[in-house]
């Protein structure tokens, strides 16, 4: 009798685990697609940066206000309590964002800051390119170190 | 029974006085490395950046300038114990600001300390051993512009048998090979320039290729991945069944940390990069140069 509480409960302990990342499956997709827009995006600066296409002004601006664009997404919003990477299978969120907005803010908003640096420079030729992918590289960098789970 | 003992007794003391001999710390020639000047130290900070010096001896959490005060006590969990990094600032009684350039030539060609006790491999000088007289004298003179700090060395959490300094004689005689990985004299300026950059300076293989048992790197799968000594995770293989990054991609990843899918490096390789972004586009060719030149691994198991 005792065994069979046991299971009961461990299988109720973990179909409730299942429904908690069924819960935040939508905000975990919204997180990610958030992320491939910057990337993508990052792409075509970053080919322009290595040579690997020709440099064409008006699509690094556009590539630079898409990344502006989605550092405008309340991204904190999207991280509430229990939807981190130790609880949901698929996401590598720490879950230490949520207790810690403020921090997560911060670092949100340095991307902003090198996104509007990016809009403002792209156009201006491939000598603007370096430095403003230093500065976002770095906002990623910042923000992944502390608050991603490493892969 | 005692005719025996009469055999067996004097042929352990002969091993034993063999093993001592044998594990005995070796060192530099006693006229070699005795003369600091001439050191560049312009030199000597791309040799810095190179090796890496700062992401394991800067304090821990250090950035910016603070990356340049070598106070030590970052920790590095192994399956061996915790080692620690030990305070490397000019401070003369807590850093090695006292050392000659001799000692340091020892510490960096022999793991062998001023003291002559073997220094744990934690300390790549398994691949330090590789480097160049010029580079370790720039070097030294680099190292006597940082700042000194008066922070003790901590000391490392290693347990019984890996504590026995004397035995690293031992695993320096099994597993201390000096001899380049990849092989030829032939190899041309760049992947030259490369293989020296990969395998001496910036000691890659240390994390990329999987370890025995007793820690020794497997070069039979050189840079085919590894198990995260910490536990957790894997670090992935260079090799190209494992890795399809182009020479322009791994040279832009080394200088910006992007990856190819434009994610950002991460765990140590994002200190890592903080050396290569430092380093000059030419040397990030010649390393993505070696990188693409290696063979398969010889298995598809990257050690578990």
């Amino acid at each position: 009798m005792k065994k069979i509480v046991t299971v009961l409960a461990a299988a109720a302990i973990l179909s409730g685990g299942a429904t908690v990342a069924q819960e935040y499956k939508n905000q975990i997709k919204a997180r990610q697609g958030t992320m491939w827009v910057i990337a993508l995006n990052l792409g075509t600066l970053g080919g322009m940066a290595k040579g690997e296409t020709e440099y064409d002004a008006e699509a690094a601006t556009m590539a630079a206000e898409s990344i502006q664009a989605a550092s405008n997404v309340h991204f904190a919003s999207l991280f509430p309590e229990g939807s981190d990477g130790e609880m949901n299978e698929g996401s590598t969120a720490k879950p230490t964002i949520a207790g810690d907005l403020a921090g997560f803010n911060e670092k949100w908003a340095a991307l902003g800051a090198a996104a509007d640096k990016a809009v403002a420079e792209v156009g201006t030729g491939t000598e603007a390119l370096g430095p403003v992918m230093g500065a976002l590289g770095g906002a990623c960098k910042s923000c992944h170190e502390t608050y991603r789970i490493p892969q | 029974m005692a005719k025996v003992l009469k055999v067996l007794v004097p042929a352990a003391i002969v091993a034993a006085g063999l093993a001592w001999v044998l594990t005995a710390p070796s060192s530099v020639a006693e006229d070699a490395f005795v003369d600091p000047e001439g050191g560049e130290v312009d030199r000597g900070e791309t040799v810095f950046n190179a090796a890496g010096c700062a992401s394991c001896h800067a304090a821990p959490g250090a950035t910016g300038d603070d990356k340049l005060v070598l106070a030590g006590g970052q920790s590095f969990p192994s399956p061996f114990g915790a080692f620690t990094a030990p305070n490397i600032s000019p401070d003369p009684e807590h850093g090695i600001g006292d050392w000659t350039l001799q000692d340091l030539a020892n510490a960096l060609l022999h793991g062998v300390s001023p003291e002559g006790a073997h220094y744990f491999p934690a300390f790549p000088y398994t691949s330090y051993a590789k480097m160049g007289d010029r580079d370790i004298t720039d070097l030294y003179a680099y190292l006597q512009t940082l700042p000194a700090s008066d922070t003790p060395s901590q000391a490392h959490e290693v347990g019984f048998p890996f504590n026995i300094r004397r035995s690293l004689g031992g695993w320096k005689m099994l597993f201390f090979d000096e001899s380049w990985v990849m092989d030829g004299n032939d190899l041309g300026a760049d992947l030259t320039r490369g293989r020296y950059l990969v395998e001496a300076l910036g000691h890659c293989g240390e994390c990329h290729t999987p370890r025995n048992t007793l820690g020794g790197l497997d070069r039979s799968r050189w840079m085919a991945g590894a198990p995260d000594p910490s536990g957790k995770g894997t670090i992935p293989g260079l090799t190209p069944d494992q890795l399809s990054w182009s020479a322009t991609d791994i040279a832009y990843y080394l200088e910006s940390g992007f990856t190819p899918e434009f994610d950002s490096a991460g765990g140590h390789m994002a200190a890592v990069i903080e050396n290569t972004a430092k380093l000059s586009a030419e040397d990030r060719a010649a390393i993505a140069a070696y990188v693409k030149a290696l063979p398969a691994a010889e298995t598809a198991d990257t050690g578990s």
